[in-house]
């Protein structure tokens, strides 16, 4: 079967449509069919909007949050207004209560730590079990492998390495996006398996996460969005008076 | 004897300003180097086969070993010359014949 692409975090403006058709477009020229953009709480049209641009261009769309709490319970109430409404749930963890709480919540899809600030380096073996244990995957930004030149691409590539180990090690999902919104920093999903193997993340593992990890994500999100599941493995075949 | 594999790449220039081949060789090698050292650079056995300016297209050879190495150093290229540019590897063989095959197959876009 042939592998399905996706990159889950293209950072375009949806409000300028201009940019975001190109994006999509180049989007498909590389070989990716499933990509992801971030929205704010408050977009219903805007995705409506979006989605219809990406069928045109025969490239699946996933709406996005990107939560940036800055409490445990500024997550939480954000969890609750959001979950429902969007198929991708990524946290960015800026402090480490909330990386723990992001990290032990169902709700939440994607891990993302920030990474030019090296200090926080939240994302150690207790982050990884907790995640292990909720499905939440560890997402990865090649923009600043990209960006980044000398002594802080060396930092961050250590740090990278030693996340990427952690969470292989307690079998957290990988997911590779590009985090870019330049067209020109897109790059093929190959390549950025390929940039992955500066932080010894290399053969199947990389592209594993750039096709197998986030494709399942969606898939399993949508399933769970959709009106027909009760619970995992459990799902409306029929209604009526005659079941 | 022992049998040295080689192996070639399509590269697709992605630009929106002319670039001269001793530009991109330049950029290819800073980048090889930058990222796996004089070291790694010195194993990478570079050179360019052919430079077609009109098409946007490159063909580079490198050793099969070195393959994954070339493709990351190439990933990692921003800018030229402080122009802005992304190189995408368009295909890999074994042989030139080979290598055109599959660039009729899968035309440059």
């Amino acid at each position: 079967m042939k592998r399905v692409y996706a990159d889950l975090h293209l950072c375009t403006d949806c409000d300028r449509m201009e940019q975001f058709s190109g994006v999509v477009s180049k989007a498909s020229k590389l070989g990716y069919r499933l990509i992801a953009v971030p929205f704010r709480k408050s977009s219903e049209e805007q995705i409506r909007w979006a989605r219809e641009t990406c069928e045109k261009t025969g490239i699946d769309f996933a709406s996005r949050v990107d939560l940036r709490p800055r409490t445990p319970e500024e997550l939480i109430n954000s969890l609750r207004k959001v979950r429902r409404r969007f198929e991708i749930v990524s946290v960015m963890c800026e402090t480490k209560g909330v990386a723990r709480q992001a990290a032990k919540d169902r709700r939440v899809d994607l891990l993302n730590f920030p990474q030019p600030d090296f200090h926080r380096g939240f994302f150690d073996a207790a982050e990884a079990e907790l995640a292990s244990n909720c499905l939440a995957s560890l997402e990865i930004d090649v923009k600043p492998l990209l960006t980044l030149e000398g002594p802080a691409r060396i930092r961050l590539l250590s740090n990278l390495r030693r996340e990427a180990a952690t969470a292989r090690e307690f079998h957290v999902p990988i997911v590779i996006s590009s985090g870019v919104s330049d067209e020109m920093l897109m790059r093929r999903p190959r390549e950025l398996a390929s940039l992955a193997s500066l932080f010894d993340l290399s053969g199947v593992y990389a592209r594993e996460a750039v096709s197998k990890n986030p494709a399942a994500m969606v898939k399993r999100n949508r399933e769970k969005l959709g009106s027909k599941f009760v619970a995992p493995g459990i799902r409306i075949i029929r209604k009526g008076k005659t079941c | 004897m022992k049998i040295v594999k080689r192996r070639y790449l399509a590269v697709s220039i992605d630009s929106h300003e002319a670039l001269g081949s001793r530009d991109f060789m330049d950029a290819v090698w800073g980048a090889v180097s930058r990222l796996f050292g004089e070291y790694g650079a010195s194993q990478a056995g570079l050179s360019l086969i052919d430079y077609d300016e009109t098409k946007k297209l490159v063909i580079i050879r490198t050793w099969h070993k070195t393959l994954e190495m070339v493709r990351t150093a190439l990933a990692s290229i921003t800018q030229i010359g402080k122009k802005p540019v992304a190189l995408h590897v368009l295909a890999v063989s074994g042989t030139i014949k080979a290598l055109h095959k599959r660039l009729d197959e899968k035309p440059v876009s």
